[in-house]
């Protein structure tokens, strides 16, 4: 099953925490994971710890708050929102991904 | 985004020093999330236990993801490198010999280069401890030929100068021909003596010194007749007054009349570090100009130059007036010829010393060199020893770059530690070095370690670390992983690579200690030379103390006077002879003119000769030698008066005839030659003689009166019947030392001396350390060969047979070390020709010498492995492995 599974190339998962945020508003990290898991169909290789390693690194940037809250069964838990600066840096790297993907898919298809 | 990469740096350096609250909030987090994901798999069919194995699979490993958390929050390197300094930490300590060899190793030679550089600091780098010191100026003739009086201008040259010149805020000065213990406190039954310095009422203003208590003196104090006053030194005041703030405005009792004290200066200020290196000076009272019209050259000039005037524009204009200056003076028969030289002062005070101390830092720069090597060997032994623990880190992932950092980080924490051994070292050596008063080096009293000096130690350090740390740890990286670990045996060619690295170390450290040695062997064979010169008078067995003198005594009844005191001195049980004169040789000089009456010269023809004005017996008591003619008698006649010349003086005025009983003209007087002495060294040891007179006591105004006395007793033991005859013929007499004649030649030579000394320390800690490295490469290559020598000797090697190998090795290294090393010592001797006196760079005696010396310590270092080798078991050896 680890064989069928995309590996994440690097920088795609902040990527992907932003934009999930984005779309979610306020989550916990679990729920961030879980989300990304289903978004992409269960696609992808993601050991859900990895995520706390990408949450930091959009928080050092600004990009993302986090404060400690209650979840929804009561439980004690960080949660993380987008900032309006995150917005903007989303903003951007979507753009850049989807001309990348649209090259890339471009250049894959010639050959067809 | 670069503002995003700013903040995300700024938040990881902060995040580093946060590690706990973040470590534990994260755990918290990881905890609750696993908690969630367990929740929710019980919650779709799961058995708890179930839940919670497939929670921890999608979660892929709590450590793991603590650990990219942190790498990725904070600075990982740093993490890696504080986990390697705890490591290094741990082995060395496992290691104490080892570290404690390296550590003081470090600390003496980066001791040793710290307190070097704190001396060069001070006395060449440093600007001098006054305001703007870049500005001040030393004004003196050019080419001085006869000591200090040819430096000197007199008063109205002075006030001329003051006057017309342009490029100077202000020009002062300060009589230069004071004697030590000038002054003497008269306040209480015994005189104390002091020695106060005459300066012109603007000295201490143009240099930027500000009293400390009281004032400066004013204009009106500097007027004919004025209240006399006095600013005391801060030492004085604290020695003499006990520091008393209520000194100020109070009267004190100097040679009997009462000087009123103005003011205190400054602890910073000491004027003879400055101006006069080795010479204590007490206080300072002020040049009143007026009163000096009628005399000779006597003021040391300096100047404060005007902002932004350079000192070729003061010195031209400096040309361009002193030739003028004559025409309007007093006496221009004496004064004829101004010229000025002028010179930054700094360079004045220290610049005669620049290549002796650059000697000095080469040479410590050497032992440094040496230390590197040394070390760079102890630890080229350690890491061979250590090559299977570095395989097996290699092997369990660790990176090349690891384990040099590893090595590196290693020497770092040696060199560290080193360094701050040697800083506290070299802070003991140069606060000692500070109260070392009779050495005349001149701004000794301000040396300290400074943060400069700090700074230089933290660059010796991390560079010697760099120096030491790095072959060890490019030679491990490089080495084989398998064959490490195979335990490679003895001999293998990783091994024999490594062992000619070593030599090649200690080939360079016998040349470097070599290159010490004989730098120092001509050093002290210049020194030895020094101690051989023929000064002209014997300082041996004679003594010599300094005498109440009385400006204002009648000529007459200080005839009488001296005439009393050598008389009843001479009658002392144990004194031979003794004499009085006004200077004593090696100390402070005048010169004044002397030529054959009716004769005519040529500019230039005559020179400044210097001038002692002596008692009957004098030339006997100090052991100068007449070669013509006789001494002066308490009756001669002084129709006209008797003058004795040196060799040098009748050799210039009469040579091939018979001067004696000739007339010259001595200083403006008629007076007839009645004695020729052999030259005496006047103004240095090593300096040639220059012209000379003597000229009695009966017929010319001494300056000062210094009595000699010659006797077989040390002058512990003489002094006190001196100084109760000298009490007893003048109550006034001050209670001063007598003190051996020795010690005013030592005064002259001490900075050589102390040069000497240094550079001799450093050539011998070269060759300890030299011999310990050659100990540690021999003694590293006999263990690794143990089980060689066991076969060699159970097939029959005799003993002498494996110490002859041993010691042969030995010596190749050292003979390839020593044919560099002579070779490089012909370049360097060459660099300190200047500094050698009746010694030829190329003094083959030096070389053959040291070069024994070297060999010998050499072998030695050699033998006792040799001796070690021999001594190997063969059955043991070959067990061994």
């Amino acid at each position: 099953m680890g064989d069928t599974k995309l590996d994440l190339l690097q920088g795609t998962l902040d990527l992907m925490v932003l934009q999930t945020l984005a779309a979610m508003g306020e989550q916990h990290g679990y729920g961030i994971a879980r989300r990304i898991e289903q978004v992409s169909g269960d696609e992808v290789l993601l050991n859900q710890g990895t995520i706390y390693a990408s949450l930091v690194r959009l928080q050092q940037h600004g990009w993302i708050d986090a404060e400690w809250g209650v979840s929804d069964n009561n439980r004690k838990a960080k949660f993380y929102r987008i900032t309006e600066r995150g917005r903007k840096q989303l903003a951007e790297d979507a753009a850049h991904w989807q001309r990348l993907a649209a090259v890339m898919g471009r250049v894959l298809e010639q050959g067809q | 985004m670069a503002d995003g990469g700013m903040r995300r740096r700024w938040e990881r350096v902060r995040t580093f020093f946060h590690k706990g609250p973040m470590d534990a909030e994260l755990d918290a987090e990881m905890a609750a999330h696993l908690e969630m994901a367990i929740e929710e798999n019980v919650r779709s069919g799961m058995s708890p236990e179930e839940g919670r194995r497939q929670a921890m699979v999608r979660f892929g490993g709590v450590q793991r993801a603590r650990e990219e958390q942190r790498a990725a929050r904070g600075l990982p390197g740093l993490d890696v490198l504080a986990q390697d300094l705890r490591y290094t930490v741990r082995t060395l300590r496992r290691d104490a010999g080892f570290t404690l060899v390296a550590v003081l190793i470090l600390a003496l030679g980066i001791g040793a280069n710290v307190a070097v550089f704190s001396v060069v600091n001070t006395l060449l780098l440093r600007p001098l401890p006054f305001p703007e010191a870049q500005r001040l100026v030393r004004i003196a003739t050019v080419n001085p030929t006869c000591g200090e009086s040819c430096r000197t201008y007199s008063t109205d040259a002075t006030r001329e100068f003051q006057e017309r010149n342009r490029s100077f805020t202000a020009v002062t000065g300060y009589f230069a021909f004071t004697g030590p213990n000038n002054f003497k406190l008269t306040d209480r039954a015994v005189p104390v003596p002091a020695t106060a310095i005459l300066v012109m009422g603007n000295f201490f203003q143009t240099l930027g010194v500000q009293p400390v208590l009281g004032r400066l003196f004013l204009p009106e104090e500097t007027l004919h007749a004025s209240r006399p006053v006095a600013v005391l030194s801060y030492p004085y005041w604290k020695r003499q007054f006990g520091g008393d703030r209520g000194i100020v405005g109070r009267a004190v009792s100097f040679n009997g009349t009462p000087v009123t004290v103005i003011g205190v200066l400054p602890e910073s200020f000491d004027f003879g570090s400055v101006f006069s290196p080795g010479t204590r000076v007490d206080m300072f009272v002020p040049y009143v100009m007026s009163d000096y019209e009628d005399d000779g050259n006597a003021l040391a000039l300096m100047g404060r130059l005007k902002p932004g005037v350079t000192l070729e524009q003061a010195q031209e204009e400096a040309n361009r007036l002193f030739p003028k200056l004559d025409t309007d003076l007093k006496h221009p028969e004496w004064k004829a010829h101004y010229t000025a030289h002028l010179m930054g002062l700094k360079e004045y005070v220290s610049g005669k010393l620049r290549r002796s101390l650059i000697v000095l830092w080469c040479a410590v720069g050497m032992i440094l060199l040496i230390v590197c090597v040394n070390l760079s060997n102890l630890l080229l032994a350690r890491a061979a020893a250590r090559s299977k623990e570095f395989a097996m880190r290699t092997a369990l992932g660790a990176s090349r770059g690891r384990i040099v950092r590893q090595l590196l980080i290693e020497s770092l924490v040696l060199s560290t530690a080193g360094a701050a051994l040697g800083l506290g070292l070299a802070e003991g050596v140069i606060a000692w070095l500070a109260h070392q008063g009779s050495l005349a080096l001149p701004l000794l009293s301000s040396l300290h370690v400074d943060g400069t000096a700090v700074g230089w130690t933290a660059l010796i350090a991390v560079t010697a670390a760099f120096l030491f740390g790095l072959m060890p740890g490019l030679r491990m990286a490089s080495g084989h992983l398998q064959e490490a670990l195979k335990d490679s045996g003895p001999g293998s060619s990783a091994g024999r690579r490594h062992e000619n690295v070593r030599a090649a170390l200690v080939i360079g450290e016998v040349a470097l200690a070599c290159v010490l040695l004989v730098g120092a062997g001509l050093l002290l064979r210049s020194f030895l030379h020094l101690l051989d010169v023929d000064l002209g008078f014997r300082p041996e067995h004679a003594d010599t103390i300094t005498l109440d003198f009385d400006d204002s005594q009648k000529s007459q009844a200080r005839v009488q006077q001296w005439q009393e005191i050598v008389r009843r001195v001479e009658a002392i049980p144990g004194v031979e002879t003794a004499g009085i004169t006004d200077n004593l040789p090696l100390s402070r000089n005048r010169s004044w003119g002397i030529h054959a009456k009716g004769v005519e010269y040529r500019p230039g023809e005559l020179q400044g000769t210097f001038v002692f004005i002596v008692s009957p017996g004098y030339l006997g008591a100090i052991g100068m030698r007449l070669v013509e003619g006789r001494d002066f008698r308490w009756d001669d006649s002084n129709q006209p008066p008797p003058v004795i010349v040196n060799e040098t003086v009748a050799r210039a005025l009469w040579s091939g005839k018979d001067p004696i009983g000739r007339i010259a003209e001595a200083g403006g007087t008629d007076v007839r030659v009645i004695g020729v002495i052999a030259d005496v060294h006047e103004t240095s040891v090593e300096g040639a003689a220059g012209w000379q007179m003597y000229l009695p006591v009966a017929a010319f105004g001494p300056e000062g009166a210094d009595l000699v006395v010659r006797s077989a007793l040390p002058a512990g033991t003489l002094g006190g019947s001196v100084m109760a005859t000298l009490r007893a013929i003048d109550p006034g007499q001050p209670a001063t030392q007598l003190r051996p004649l020795q010690g005013v030649v030592d005064h002259s030579m001490s900075s050589r001396r102390f040069f000497v000394l240094l550079v001799g320390i450093f050539a011998g800690l070269g060759l300890l350390l030299a011999a310990l490295g050659i100990y540690g490469v021999i003694a590293y290559s006999v263990t690794r060969q143990t089980q060689e020598i066991g076969i060699r000797m159970a097939l029959g090697a005799s003993r002498g047979r494996v110490q002859r190998a041993v010691l042969g090795r030995t010596l190749k290294l050292v003979g390839v070390g020593l044919a560099v090393g002579l070779m490089a010592s012909l370049l360097a001797a060459r660099g300190i020709a200047s500094l050698l006196y009746g010694t030829q760079p190329t003094d083959w005696m030096t070389y053959v010498g040291m070069a024994m010396l070297l060999l010998a310590v050499a072998a030695v270092a050699g033998y006792v492995p040799a001796w070690r080798a021999s001594r190997v078991n063969p059955l043991v050896a070959l067990r061994m492995n």
